[in-house]
């Protein structure tokens, strides 16, 4: 199953080749611009090409996110999505109000998370032990925060706001908050 | 010359204040003033990349966020506005051969951004005021964390440096469409309408073409400047609607903070933020590449009109695209979400990278080409933006910000590469291609110099960013502390890039002082006895 770990290794890897050959292409340009030339400049047909890849690879990377990141579809549609599991949670004077002192789900299930702030705006963001982000999300203050998660993986997770609410923010973690269960 | 004389007389004492014209001496003032806030903003963010590693025992977390505040708002007003704008009110009428409307206006844009700047940066000082550059309600009017009267001197800083801003937007139209004492009718629509790209728009539909009456760099800085005054009304209404938060706690009354709804003042605000961040620096920077290539080859911009319509399409983008900052706000709409956030946004790809290619094509037609200062930073600003661009585009999709939103990721590949590498170094460019002219022929102290500039600058910029990005990757937050070394790796190595961009700072500002030298510097702010009218001095 797809999880944030495996998209981000992937988007690791694409920047990084990314980063490496444009690094290598300017450097390149860079040498060459100071040998003569040919006299010919660069062709239309070039930059034609050019403004035509750009064009797909803009509109191709939400298209393809959209197919294989699994949290996407559901996300956009998340009022009609029908969940296992609900988590009402409230934030005030920085602090995490959760329902239970643990929140327990299995792996596999549709959680939905519904947090709502009393004051500021902070974040709402799970984490593994090696402190990688599983996901987050925004808590807008008078508005209705939600997010579907599955998780794929079995294990104690924290959460942690992902939005600065002012100095006191800093320690609005609640370390092993969620523990998710082997699916049976 | 031993170095204490150049020091003091600058390099082989060719620099001479008493030789520039007012407006020379008042360009060469802005560049100053931003070069000191730019020294301000790097010793910051070196504070907090040290403090990144081990919180530091004197600096306690509120005043670490009074930093963070202020460190972007120092960059990017303090010394990116008054480098930018500074360049420009010399520019924009070098370029259209007249002089500049208001000389008295321009000399309150440089007395207001300066002045602003240190007044919210001395206010953060003080009070600690640390809402950050985002002020999400209501934390800037959260008045248990924070001083109501710090933050209302820190909102009138700000609100100066508005004002400064409000006063160039004018200043650049005026000039563009005004007619100077003695000249003949100036047509003040027809400029105004090729400025902003009007006329290139009806030439598309037309068989018999209209000449442009703007040159290109102008028509860039036009359509930036349009962006300045729709960002200055923004910043400058939401300070009032702080202020009088403010002010009603000093008097002792408690406003009602839900008056306000946070999520519609996210959008306001994001919208008018955005057209800094999204809008004017890369139309301005287009512009300036433009600038650049064509005074460095000595040859027409390559596909001049597709560049003049990629602008105008640039600017409704800046309009339209502020929705990216809230992929991971689940109120806000998700048509919104698609549309601006993801759609809208993936044409700044396309329009950044029409202005890279063109750059570079126009320099790639006069080869070869010496490996001059202007051409070398020009390289490593274009490659900044080559990087720093698509990382914003990788967060700014719906799938990609749930795990990417926050983190280090965003500030550092996208906004620090962006920033530091792409924007500064363009500046630079510009600033070595104008030395010269600004400075009736002085002469660079030390090519060395400038040469370990570039190199400290263009690693350590690209390594920050790039350990920030790394440790981003691994769930590390932006605007948070972590007391437990949790990403100790990345921001050790994060810091020692940093200190390399110190380096690269130290050796140029020692190479300019040593160039000018501190006679010269100080003549900068002795009174020029020359026509104010001139840019230039006249040719003997």
């Amino acid at each position: 199953m797809v999880d944030s770990t495996l998209v981000l290794f992937g988007q690791t890897l694409a920047y990084t080749f990314y980063a490496i050959a444009m690094i290598l292409v300017v450097g390149w340009v860079a040498w060459r611009l100071t040998k003569p030339g040919k006299g010919g400049g660069v062709k239309p047909a070039v930059f034609f090409t050019f403004v035509a890849f750009l064009t797909v690879l803009g509109v191709s990377l939400h298209l393809i996110t959209l197919k294989t990141i699994p949290w996407v579809e559901p996300d956009l549609h998340r009022a009609s999505v029908q969940v296992d599991r609900v988590f009402e949670i409230r934030v005030a004077d920085h602090e995490f109000r959760l329902p239970e002192a643990r929140l327990v789900v299995k792996v596999g299930e549709k959680v939905r998370f519904v947090v709502t702030s009393d004051d500021l705006t902070y974040g709402f963001g799970v984490f593994r032990p090696d402190h990688t982000m599983v996901f987050q999300m925004q808590v807008v203050p008078g508005h209705t925060n939600d997010v579907i998660w599955q998780f794929t993986k079995p294990g104690l997770y924290t959460i942690r706001s992902t939005e600065y609410s002012g100095p006191k923010g800093i320690h609005m973690v609640v370390p092993d908050a969620i523990e998710v269960l082997e699916a049976k | 010359m031993s170095i204490l004389r150049t020091m003091i007389d600058g390099e082989q004492g060719l620099f001479k204040p008493k030789t520039l014209t007012p407006m020379q001496k008042l360009t060469l003032k802005f560049v100053v003033v931003g070069l000191v806030y730019f020294a301000f903003a790097v010793i910051e963010g070196m504070i907090m990349r040290i403090f990144e590693v081990h919180p530091i025992p004197f600096i306690k977390s509120n005043q670490f966020f009074a930093i963070m505040t202020a460190h972007p708002l120092v960059g990017i007003f303090g010394s990116s506005y008054s480098i930018v704008f500074g360049a420009f009110l010399f520019l924009v009428p070098f370029l259209m051969k007249k002089p500049l409307w208001s000389f008295k206006l321009a000399t309150w844009t440089f007395w207001l951004l300066a002045v602003g700047t240190i007044v919210f940066w001395g206010a953060g000082f003080v009070s600690h005021y640390a809402p950050l550059y985002t002020l999400y309600w209501p934390l800037p009017a959260d008045f248990s964390q924070f001083s109501a009267l710090g933050g209302a001197v820190f909102i009138l800083g700000i609100a100066l440096v508005m004002l400064g801003s409000v006063f160039f937007v004018i200043n650049v139209f005026k000039t563009i469409t005004y007619t100077p004492k003695g000249w003949d009718k100036q047509p003040g629509g027809a400029l105004l309408a090729s400025a902003l790209g009007w006329t290139g728009l009806k030439n598309l539909f037309r068989k018999k073409k209209e000449e442009h009456l703007v040159p290109l760099p102008v028509a860039a800085v036009a359509r930036g400047t349009v962006d300045v005054a729709f960002n200055s009304g923004v910043i400058l209404f939401t300070g009032v609607l702080i202020l009088v938060y403010m002010v009603g706690s000093l008097l002792g009354f408690d406003l009602r903070r839900t008056a306000i709804d946070a999520l519609l003042y996210k959008n306001w605000f994001w919208w008018g933020l955005d057209l800094v961040a999204d809008g004017l620096v890369l139309i301005f920077v287009a512009g300036t590449w433009y600038l650049l290539a064509t005074m460095i080859s000595g040859k027409a911009l390559f596909m001049q009109n597709i560049a003049r319509a990629a602008l105008l399409v640039e600017l409704v983008v800046s309009w339209t695209v502020w929705s990216h900052h809230l992929l991971s706000d689940q109120a806000q709409p998700a048509v919104l979400k698609v549309v601006s956030g993801e759609m809208v946004t993936a044409f700044e790809l396309i329009t950044q990278g029409l202005a890279f290619f063109i750059t570079l094509a126009t320099l790639w037609s006069a080869r070869p080409l010496k490996m001059s200062n202007e051409l070398k930073f020009l390289l490593g600003g274009l490659l900044g933006f080559a990087l720093g661009v698509p990382a914003g585009i990788i967060q700014a999709d719906v799938g990609l910000n749930r795990i990417l939103h926050n983190t280090q990721w965003v500030v550092g590949p996208h906004v620090h590469v962006a920033v530091l590498v792409g924007l500064t170094m363009t500046l630079y460019a510009a600033i070595y291609l104008l030395f010269p002219i600004l400075t009736n022929g002085a002469k660079l102290y030390s090519q060395k110099l400038a040469n370990i500039h570039f190199w400290a600058h263009l690693t350590g910029g690209i390594g920050m960013g790039a350990f920030m990005g790394m440790a981003g990757l691994k769930g590390m937050l932006r605007r948070t502390i972590y007391f437990n070394g949790e990403f100790n790796i990345y921001m050790i190595l994060a810091a020692l890039c940093g200190g390399l961009i110190v380096v690269g700072f130290l050796c140029f500002f020692f190479n300019i002082v040593m160039s000018v030298g501190l006679k010269g510097v100080l003549g900068l702010f002795a009174k020029s006895t020359l026509d104010k009218d001139r840019l230039l001095p006249a040719q003997e």
